[in-house]
């Protein structure tokens, strides 16, 4: 279970990035995170992460707290980021240390055939399709079978097609394992439909601080989702508490004109 | 350039590695043709312009006459002394350059407070001549290899630790925080993605410093030594023997360029996996 407790981040300029947010993600459930940009999603998402700090309140996972990176919290990036001198299974392999070889090597071969990309093991990045790259980044992820997996708008960069196929084939993924292996995916995206496709409960942020506007449960079957009639309405939905989680935001930045929010939070320095 | 092609596979299938090995060696012969094309040109030109009697053979002997005088002395057997003496002291300078350039150039990348307390001095170093170096290393080394070796190692160094520490100090953020995600220490940041990621940089350095041992072996042979082919250079001005110094010339040419070839060979798988422009047909 992992769980967030009126957390807070203030960044050294004294911009307040996050204020309150109190979670709870079960485990093996996928928690979308739905925000204008600047709204604080990916500041949090790096919170839980344990690459940055909360400022104030408590990120646990299990009882225990995230102080910094840990074994079984896994990031895929907005970009693919692999390593351009190493091929495809030494960059799905990068997380594994102080695994013994023949280990390593089953397990980056299990995780190379659950993305379908095993022919290209022997692969350099540059010879791969954006897509596939981030396909990689996938399987870097959950090779070391992570409890949690954080996903900051992984598929953002893609083309409209190649972004839907990723969406499926995460899901295909991620119920490939059994139930109670499957990992916990916090997801990250500007984009309602990718949140209702992917995601069993999805919570708006608002900006300024970024905070928690709503929260909807998706209370629909995974299978042919895309194509259910209850969708549009929820979307409907959604996209109003977006609106209106914007709204309240740019309300606040003028009530309370302190510094202003650099352009974008994954630029501050640690 | 013309028959060198990009053998990058698409995207739907990994390299086939046997082919592009063979590929390579065609387009390395074919270099090599077109590269020759300009020198023999011009040294048939400046042949005939000798015998002709355009330009004084005394002043600038023909390269029948400069071939003949390292003919000489290959067959006196005086030239492989002065050739090995100069390549033994390249390659030992080069070896020490490089070691303390790599050490003290991953030291100032990797740590932002050795580079606050070297960097600054060590640029400071970098901007005095290499020639300036030459009456100080005497009176502290010695006029014999010790000085000559330690101020090859000096010019190596600057280039090598210049390119080795600017290139850590831009690796791209985003991977590095992909190892801090993984837990990586120190040691491991250095050697699996701050390296690695340096290496085509460093390569650029490493070729530059060995082209500044060219240089500074010449300065040091010059300054005072019984053999060398800076030696030969010196004997072949003070005998007035022109053709002497041509051949020395030439031999420091075919030299500095054949140890720059072999570095260059041996350093290209490291930076193969680099998705660059490559020249244009």
């Amino acid at each position: 279970m992992l769980r967030l407790t009126d957390v807070a981040k203030r960044y050294a300029n004294g911009y307040l990035a996050l204020s309150g947010i109190s979670l709870g993600v079960g485990r093996g459930d996928i928690l979308a995170l739905v925000g204008g940009s600047g709204c604080g999603k990916s500041t949090l998402l790096r919170l839980v992460s344990g690459l940055d700090q909360p400022t104030g309140g408590l990120v646990e996972l299990d009882g225990s707290p995230v102080t910094g990176p840990r074994p079984d919290i896994a990031v895929v990036f907005q970009e693919p980021r692999l390593m351009p001198w190493l091929k495809i299974a030494d960059n799905v392999a990068f997380g594994l240390t102080g695994v013994r070889r023949a280990e390593k090597y089953q397990l980056v071969a299990d995780a190379l055939e659950r993305v379908g990309l095993t022919r290209f093991a022997t692969a350099l990045p540059r010879q791969l399709s954006g897509g596939m790259a981030q396909r990689v980044a996938l399987a870097r992820a959950l090779v070391t079978r992570p409890k949690v997996l954080l996903l900051d708008e992984p598929f953002s960069a893609l083309d409209a097609l190649t972004r839907a196929d990723l969406q499926d084939h995460l899901v295909d993924v991620w119920s490939g394992y059994p139930p109670e292996e499957r990992p916990t995916l916090v997801l990250v995206t500007h984009d309602i439909d990718e949140a209702l496709v992917l995601a069993d409960r999805v919570v708006v942020l608002a900006g300024n601080p970024g905070r928690v506007h709503v929260e909807e449960a998706v209370i629909l079957s995974r299978q042919g989702r895309r194509d259910d009639e209850r969708l549009p309405a929820l979307r409907t939905r959604l996209l109003e508490a977006l609106r209106a989680a914007q709204r309240a935001g740019q309300d606040a930045r003028r009530e309370e004109p302190g510094p202003a929010p650099s352009p974008s939070f994954r630029e501050q320095p640690a | 350039m013309a028959s060198v092609e990009r053998t990058d596979p698409a995207p739907s299938a990994p390299a086939v590695t046997g082919n592009v090995l063979s590929r390579l060696r065609q387009g390395g012969l074919a270099d090599l043709a077109v590269g020759l094309v300009v020198p023999v040109t011009l040294l048939l030109a400046w042949e005939v312009a000798g015998r002709a009697g355009w330009i004084s053979t005394k002043l600038l002997p023909a390269p029948s006459t400069v071939l003949a005088a390292i003919a000489t002395l290959v067959e006196s057997g005086e030239l492989w002394t002065h050739v090995w003496a100069t390549l033994w002291r390249v390659l030992v300078g080069f070896g020490l350059g490089v070691a303390a350039g790599t050490a003290i150039g991953a030291l100032t990348g990797y740590s932002t407070l050795a580079r606050r307390l070297l960097d600054p001095t060590i640029q400071a170093l970098r901007n005095i001549p290499s020639i300036a170096w030459v009456p100080l290393f005497i009176l502290w080394f010695g006029i014999f290899e010790t000085s000559k070796v330690l101020l090859i190692a000096v010019g190596v160094f600057f280039p090598v630790y210049l390119n080795l520490a600017s290139a850590i100090h831009d690796v791209d953020r985003k991977l590095v925080e992909v190892a801090r995600v993984y837990r990586y220490n120190g040691w491991q940041m250095v050697t699996r993605v701050l390296l690695p990621a340096a290496l085509p940089t460093y390569v650029i350095g490493l070729r530059s410093g060995l082209g500044l041992g060219w240089m500074f072996v010449v300065a040091a042979e010059i300054m005072g030594a019984s053999e060398g082919l800076g030696y030969l250079l010196v004997d072949g001005q003070m005998s007035g023997r022109t053709p002497v110094i041509l051949g020395s010339i030439t031999l420091f040419a075919i030299l500095g360029k054949m140890t720059d070839l072999a570095l260059a060979r041996a350093t290209a798988p490291l930076a193969a996996w680099q998705d660059g422009f490559k020249g244009k047909g």
